[in-house]
């Protein structure tokens, strides 16, 4: 009851607040446009696994940019992202099978393939390239979509409400809240809810307009999509409580966007870590976009389903649950 | 007379900084009691940790009974906060009616209850316009209206007629003698020397310290002065 009536103040003061719901709403939109329209490609470096690869030809290939792993289970490896692709000798034939889920690999790789062939002596090898993932990965922006719609929807959920609860306090009716019969938690699942039903609408939208006008690939359940962007708006909601806390004013909540949103973008799967030190690696783990980041490539582009993703949506759950619990402990702290 | 407040050996500090020094009063039931002090003397900490939201440093805060700070005896207090905490992208029906709800009102006795409020503080012609759209009158009267919305029992106010004209200023209190003809113990602050003289009783505060309490007309002959700002300066430089 109680509940409700801060889930319908929300909504109200939304629905009057038009710059704050275009900020939801068309500002993601908007820039994933901008990405869409701008993005370009870059070469990196690959791990190969061989199976029945003749030596000679192993050795041509190796080069700079390309690795060959020695493993005994090439597919699993490659499901894993270990290596990105396998090359198979079969006769004269040499199959290869990309990881396209990741970007730019297929083009890259293939192209270096080709080349190394072509200036060997083994001219009679052709070259067969088969996608390991159903999904048509075309342009580079495919492969980062499902990574931006995640982190856009981490951004300004976090941003409108952080700078909401923020408000709250500022203008001092929190503190009118506090001579209420309201309980702390209350406070919370209210907002939390409130603003729960925003980020729905937003993870709709945005996941609608990236697959339908932007044609970002789904492979895997549209609902998961959306489950998984709403787990992440979350997370990114109880942490944007959590820091208003440690904030005077709107101002000093924009300085987290520098602190916590944007070194979130370089663990998120827009940048190859795979070359990085494994304290790097380390630090991506505390991050929540990782995760979800994570969880809906793997959806979107290799079509995996709830079983694949189920530990980063828990690892997501984790995370909300922790800032949520900290959230009532500081909100209790500061109602005395 | 039964005391409805009572205020004990009572300590208030923010970090080290004390700010309420050993608070001695009582608050009798049914009247009308004036915390009178400038600004800095420790008023709005005092009334917050009157309704609980600030917890007593040391010392016994009892209201009806109960030691605050106390959830469920918010539901006799109705509270305004010397800062209008206002929904500002709300109407004042819509502010009215998402406080009523958290007092756990219910229909037809919520709508009720918040058509007497917006008649009692002159907005019912207002009720659908936006706070934002508000006068700074305007805002304090919806910011009164909302502390007397659940009939509480104790009426707690901080500075609840600063940027209120004469006129309305009057009304209020009318509306004060009201609450008190039915039973309702009304709690001020004010620096308002006039308005202090319209309390049944008073408290000097200064520095955090109760200096004095009692009828205006005792707090006077008690300074042998005509005033109660002669009264205030003259009992303040006593202590001091």
């Amino acid at each position: 009851m109680k509940i409700a009536a801060i889930i319908t103040r929300i909504i109200q003061q939304f629905l009057r607040d038009k710059r704050t719901l275009a900020l939801l709403f068309l500002a993601p939109l908007l820039i994933l446009v901008l990405t869409w329209v701008v993005l370009d490609q870059e070469a990196g470096n690959y791990s190969v696994a061989t199976i029945d690869v003749p030596g000679q030809l192993v050795e041509q290939i190796e080069s700079d940019s390309i690795e060959i792993i020695d493993t005994d289970t090439p597919y699993e490896d490659l499901a894993d992202g270990e290596v990105q692709a396998v090359l198979v000798m079969e006769g004269q034939q040499l199959e290869i099978t990309i990881d396209n889920s990741q970007p730019n690999i297929e083009k890259a790789l293939f192209m270096h393939l080709q080349r190394t062939l072509s200036i060997s002596e083994n001219s009679a090898i052709q070259l067969d390239v088969e996608q390991y993932y159903k999904a048509e990965v075309e342009t580079t922006f495919d492969y980062v979509g499902p990574v931006l719609i995640g982190y856009f929807a981490f951004f300004f959920v976090f941003l409108v409400g952080g700078i909401s609860f923020l408000r709250e306090k500022s203008q001092g009716t929190m503190e009118r809240l506090f001579a209420t019969p309201i309980r702390s938690w209350e406070i919370i699942s209210g907002y939390l809810a409130g603003f729960g039903v925003f980020a729905i609408i937003q993870s709709i939208v945005v996941i609608i307009f990236s697959v339908y006008v932007l044609t970002v690939p789904m492979q895997g359940s549209i609902l998961l999509v959306i489950f998984i962007t709403l787990m992440l708006a979350l997370t990114a909601l109880t942490l944007g409580m959590l820091l208003s806390t440690f904030a005077k004013n709107e101002f000093q909540m924009m300085q987290f966007i520098p602190i916590v949103i944007v070194p979130q973008a370089f663990f998120s799967g827009l940048f190859s870590l795979d070359s990085a030190p494994a304290w790097v690696e380390g630090i991506g783990r505390v991050m929540p976009i990782k995760y979800g980041a994570s969880a809906l490539t793997d959806v979107m582009i290799k079509g995996n389903g709830l079983g694949e993703v189920s530990l980063d949506l828990l690892i997501l759950l984790g995370f909300s649950s922790l800032f949520f619990i900290l959230n009532l402990v500081t909100l209790i702290a500061y109602r005395k | 007379m039964c005391s409805i407040i009572r205020l004990e050996q009572l300590n208030q500090a923010y970090g080290k900084e004390m700010v309420l020094k050993n608070v001695q009063l009582q608050i009798n039931k049914g009247e009308i009691y004036g915390l009178l002090g400038p600004s800095g003397s420790g008023k709005t900490t005092l009334v917050k940790t009157l309704i609980g939201a600030l917890t007593p440093r040391n010392g016994l805060v009892q209201v009806d009974g109960v030691q605050m700070p106390n959830l469920k005896k918010l539901n006799d207090i109705g509270y305004m906060a010397q800062a209008d905490a206002l929904y500002d992208e709300l109407t004042a029906n819509e502010n009215l009616t998402f406080f009523a709800k958290l007092y756990q009102m219910q229909g037809s006795y919520r709508n009720k209850r918040i058509t007497e409020v917006l008649e009692q503080v002159d907005l019912l012609q207002d009720k659908d316009k936006r706070v934002e759209n508000f006068s700074g009158g305007m805002k304090r009267r919806l910011s009164l209206g909302i502390a007397l919305l659940h009939e509480p029992k104790i009426l707690i106010l901080d500075e609840p007629t600063v940027g209120i004209d004469p006129v309305l200023r009057n009304r209020i209190w009318d509306s004060f003698y009201k609450l008190k003809k039915s039973g309702v113990t009304v709690v001020i602050t004010t620096h308002v020397m006039d308005e202090a003289e319209k309390c049944d009783r008073l408290g000097l505060l200064r520095n955090g310290s109760i200096l004095a309490s009692g009828t205006p007309n005792s707090l006077k002959e008690q300074a042998g002065v005509e005033t109660i700002e002669e009264a205030f300066l003259q009992l303040g430089s006593d202590q001091s």
